[in-house]
């Protein structure tokens, strides 16, 4: 890796300061995409902002009927935290199967969801549920937060501080795994949530994108034999060596059934 | 001491003397080894997979922080290039095409990964600095990443004046009889299937340092090498002109190589060189990216076999056309490959009376091909394997059957093979039925059917293989164009109180020789295991022996030892003798113990070998003091493991994903030394071969760059890949070594492929799947699932 200044602050405010007045420094949290770029050498940032001091973007809460997720909370907080499986059964589970133990104990969901890689997990559980993403200036609803591949609305300096997720009647989730990376290859969250039923899909695309027919179809009939039927258009999703467009578009509907069933 | 521990000879599950060490963490990698004063190698490497070099300007990178020296191709035109080290010829007798394999770049590139300057520093970080800092201005050419590419019509020419990019056309028996025997068959069978192609994926990746001594001239490296001898040999004496008094090759503790380790690679020389140049050591490690880039990958075969049947099945004839990659440059090993250590196994266990063979090398632009487990005898029996059950199938016979029908009696050996080899031993017979035995074969239909309940389809397959190791006779591989002999050697050391001391020429990277060979020791001798120790890996301390690879170590090299060992029991006795005051021939020696036959006089291992070496009362005119033996053997013929590895699958039909649910191997590896180490090699290797069946593959794009360059990409198997294996043996003896040994290292990635691809085409079978190439993604099968629904449809 190449050299770069380490500030380790202990609120968002002097976080954002550095960040804001350095458009070449980057947040790090649980480091498990940037650090293996900075290895690499694919990134070179001037300065590694480490967030994991500030104590105001940790912690999991309950909320009236939301569940806040502060930025920092890890891969395996989330899946083991009671308030989580008691709320969201389904994000919990998500997060258990996230990487591996290692990645578990390192990743955080701030960092997954600021990073909006594609083959991601969380993002579809933050668009699926509705979620709001609160950050040091503004609050952001899901449906504006992720747009594409690596692209969010997060501007320059601004920092994810946390996730609230409005709880949901049902929601579910199910994968294919990348057979090499174990990221997803084509996800499916679905949830029926007090602003309707919502269908993600994760892996699949070049970035979480919702499902309309089939939110139509769950809305009417919530059971994996409504959207069996349904097929993902191929068109926009990606190929590649480990599987073409169409064969991505045909697991959508397996995982979105796969979903259904599995929602509680 | 000298009570004899039956627990610990041979048949012994003794626990491995090395695991301590490995698994607590003390093993000692090259990585490990620091020299005072050391510096640090980065090779830059080419991004283009072929380019030609019309510049190179070093000055930026030289006046970098921490900078020792940069070497290009220019600095290095006086050294020789890495040796090819078997020579194959045409069919027409004319000997292969060998181009140039130069250290570092001369004037071109020729993969993606080619070396083409070495920046030396005081750090790792400041070497990649500099090597940043270099500007190589090249003119990128038009790449052949595949063999059809690479054999089209006017395809650019990986090397000037290899004419079609055909490194050799070599052929194997006889043409006329073989094309009579298809004549009036009752049916040929075609096929066409890949060998794909993979990477070796060691854990440890490559590393050497390089070190010289400016007040004698000596040089020294340590390599991650399977056989530091020949690494002395050839860059020695082919690559860096030294003297072997002058270079010592160390290997010490390695961390797997698979074949990977075998060969010379560029780096060895590079950092011995560089060494002796700047007159301080030179440590290079790879990364992992460079490992899938550089290290010698493995397989990658297109072929082409018609096989003639009568109308009971028997088969009549076989005939094979195989196109072999060889990369962008000959590695080591590379050429004999796909020739004898490939199409002379194409008998397999059957009694075809014909087998005619034909090998096409071709050079890419790709990174070398050489040796990965098995090395062309995967090959030969993923082809015949598969080749057998579509036969069966085309034919309308169990697959059982037809392999029965043409079997190899057990009574039929010696057996000599149409395509040169002579098996000694084998009952191939008796390893399927315990197999189909373990495996429940029987009870398949109704596993199928509670699958299909559940949704899931389920297949089950098989392959009877053989596979020739123990490599190898020297005479014989010699007149076939290898340019090494292949015997092996061992010192047996005893020292005064007994204890024991092993030189051998072999080298253990994973595969538990100081448990193995030191077994031997004490089933002969009757000195316990702790008592015992097993050197290898350093020239300075080992005879000049070969290494280990073709799972040589206990059929070649554990032969030796035991030749060492009868020397030193003959000597023993004679010294024993002198001490009882009894003749020579009445005196028995058994483990531990010699007696004067028929009486209780006894003299312990302890006395004689204090005896040899405090000769106070000893026949010092007729005997030498000491106990130290050497022994050299060279095997009379390779040896011959065989089995049935027997697969069962379940495809989920939604996803398209295989779950290996249970696998059955059983093998002969011969005599056992240590059935748990057989279990295990064998695990191992059915891993590797269930990787290449399901998982794994290198894939090129079309101009050259490796898009499966790391593990983001590449699927290496995971503990949930592999299902529990059941590892069972059925000994016969090999008849031409002392131990009765075949070998076990590579038995599990030879039979397996085959069985796993068998059981995939059977869990398809109502989907008209006549194959599927290897591996065998969830993307191939839904494929082959959706066309086959989409035919049913219409």
């Amino acid at each position: 890796m190449y050299d770069f200044a380490y500030h380790k602050p202990t609120t968002v405010a002097d976080a954002v300061k550095i960040l804001s007045a350095d458009p070449d420094a980057r947040p790090i949290s649980g480091g498990q995409t940037l650090l293996p770029a900075l290895k690499h050498r694919l990134n070179k940032p001037t300065a590694v902002v480490d967030l994991s001091g500030i104590a105001e973007l940790k912690g999991i809460r309950r909320e009236g009927d939301k569940l806040v997720i502060g930025a920092l909370a890890k891969h395996g907080e989330v899946a083991n935290s009671p308030e989580v499986q008691a709320a969201i059964p389904a994000l919990a589970q998500m997060a258990s199967t996230i990487g591996d133990t290692q990645v578990r104990n390192r990743g955080t969901i701030g960092g997954s969801v600021s990073n909006n890689d594609p083959a991601a997990d969380y993002p579809a559980a933050v668009l699926g549920l509705d979620a709001t993403v609160v950050t040091d200036k503004r609050r952001i609803a899901a449906d504006d937060f992720f747009q594409g591949m690596f692209t969010t609305a997060l501007e320059p300096g601004e920092l994810l501080v946390a996730i609230e997720f409005p709880i949901p009647e049902k929601a579910g989730y199910a994968k294919m795994r990348n057979p090499a990376s174990r990221y997803v290859m084509a996800g499916v969250f679905v949830a029926k949530t007090k602003s309707g039923v919502r269908v993600v899909v994760n892996g699949a695309g070049p970035g979480v994108f919702r499902q309309a027919e089939m939110e139509k179809a769950l809305a009417a009939n919530w059971s994996a034999d409504a959207v069996a039927g349904i097929k993902q258009a191929p068109d926009e999703l990606n190929g590649d060596i480990h599987g073409s467009a169409e064969y991505r578009a045909h697991l959508v509907t397996v995982m979105a059934k796969r979903a259904v069933a599995n929602a509680g | 001491m000298n009570v004899v521990t039956p627990f610990e000879g041979i048949g012994a599950s003794v626990k491995r003397k090395e695991d301590l060490r490995f698994l607590s963490g003390r093993g000692q990698y090259t990585d490990d080894i620091n020299r005072p004063g050391q510096t640090y190698a980065h090779i830059l490497r080419s991004p283009h997979a072929h380019a030609a070099i019309k510049g190179i300007d070093t000055t930026a990178a030289k006046a970098m922080p921490g900078v020792v020296a940069i070497f290009t191709g220019a600095d290095m035109q006086g050294i020789g290039g890495l040796p090819c080290g078997w020579q194959i010829h045409n069919k027409d007798g004319s000997p292969m095409a060998e181009p140039p394999h130069p250290v570092l770049a001369q004037g071109k590139v020729r993969f993606v990964g080619d070396a083409v300057a070495a920046v030396i520093a005081t750090t790792r970080a400041a070497a990649r600095d500099a090597a940043e800092a270099i500007e190589v201005e090249y003119e990128v050419l038009p790449a052949v990443a595949t063999m059809e590419a690479a054999l089209a019509p006017g395809a650019p020419a990986v090397h000037e004046g290899v004419a079609g990019n055909v490194c050799y056309d070599w052929h194997i028996g006889d043409p006329a009889v073989n094309a009579a025997a298809f004549q009036g068959a009752h049916k040929v069978v075609e096929f066409e299937l890949v060998n794909n192609r993979l990477v070796p994926n060691a854990m440890e990746p490559r590393a050497a340092i390089g070190d010289f001594d400016p007040t004698t001239g000596d040089y020294t490296l340590y390599t991650t090498s399977q056989n530091p001898h020949v690494i002395r040999l050839l860059m020695g004496a082919f690559v860096l002109q030294l003297p072997e008094h002058k270079l010592r090759v160390v290997a010490p503790d390695v961390g797997g190589g698979f074949g990977s380790k075998i060969f010379h690679y560029a780096e060895e020389a590079i950092v011995t060189w560089a060494a002796g140049k700047i007159a301080r050591p030179v440590k290079w490690t790879a990364d992992r990216t460079e490992s899938f880039v550089t290290d010698a990958h493995g397989r990658d075969h297109v072929t082409k076999a018609r096989l003639a049947l009568d109308a009971e099945g028997r088969f009549l004839a076989l005939h094979v056309q195989t196109l072999a990659n060889m990369g962008a440059y000959l590695s080591t090993f590379s050429t004999s490959v796909p020739t004898y250590l490939y199409a002379t196994l194409l008998a397999g266990v059957y009694t075809t009376p014909t087998v005619y063979a034909e090998v096409k090398a071709v050079f890419t632009n790709t990174v070398p091909v050489d040796a990965y487990r098995g090395a062309g005898r995967p090959e030969a029996t993923f082809l015949l394997e598969r080749l057998v059950d579509v036969a069966a199938r085309e034919m309308g016979m169990d697959r059982i059957e037809i392999r029965r029908r043409n079997f190899i009696p057990a009574d039929a050996f010696p057996y000599q093979t149409p395509v040169a080899l002579q098996y000694d031993s084998g009952d191939y017979e008796a390893t399927l039925q315990e197999a189909l035995k373990v495996s429940g074969w029987d009870g398949f239909e109704a596993r199928r059917a509670e699958a299909k309940a559940r949704g899931k389809l389920r297949g089950i397959g098989i392959s009877t293989y053989l596979e020739a190791c123990g490599i190898a006779p020297s005479a014989v591989v010699g007149a076939l164009g290898a340019r090494a002999g292949l015997y092996e050697v061992g010192t047996i050391r005893v020292h005064p109180t007994g204890s024991v001391t092993v030189l051998t020429g072999t080298h253990s990277h994973g595969q538990g020789h100081e448990t193995t060979l030191a077994q031997l020791v004490t089933d002969r001798l009757g000195v316990p295991l702790a008592q015992v120790d097993i050197v290898h890996g350093d020239t300075a301390k080992i005879p000049f022996g070969m290494g280990t690879y073709g799972s040589r170590s206990l059929a070649v090299g554990g032969s030796a030892m035991v030749k060492a060992m009868d020397k030193i029991v003959a000597k023993a006795r004679r010294i024993a003798a002198h001490l009882m005051e009894a003749s020579v021939e009445d005196v028995e020696f058994d483990r531990g113990t010699f007696r004067v036959a028929g009486t209780d006089k006894t003299k312990s291992w302890g006395e004689i070998c204090l005896t040899a070496y405090v000769p106070h009362n000893y026949p010092i005119e007729e005997i030498e003091p000491g106990l130290d033996e050497t022994a050299f053997y060279d095997p009379k013929n390779f040896t011959y493991p065989g089995g049935c590895h027997i697969c069962e699958v379940e495809i989920d039909p939604d996803t398209c994903q295989v779950e290996v649910v249970n696998f059955t191997a059983v093998d002969d590896v011969g005599r056992v030394i240590n059935p748990m180490i057989v279990e295990g090699q064998v695990q191992g290797g059915v891993a590797q071969g269930i990787g290449q069946a399901l998982l794994e593959t290198a894939v090129y794009d079309e101009s050259g760059q490796l898009l499966s360059a790391s593990f983001m990409d590449y699927q290496m198997p995971r503990a949930n890949d592999l299902p529990p294996v059941s590892v069972a043996t059925h000994t016969t003896l090999c008849t031409h070594n002392p131990l009765g040994v075949k070998g076990c290292g590579e038995v599990g990635a030879i039979g397996s492929p085959p069985a796993v691809i068998n059981a995939v085409v059977d869990a398809l079978r109502d989907f008209g799947v006549r194959h599927i190439e290897m591996p065998a993604t969830p993307a191939k099968i839904w494929g082959i699932i959706h066309a086959g629904q989409r035919l049913a449809a219409e």
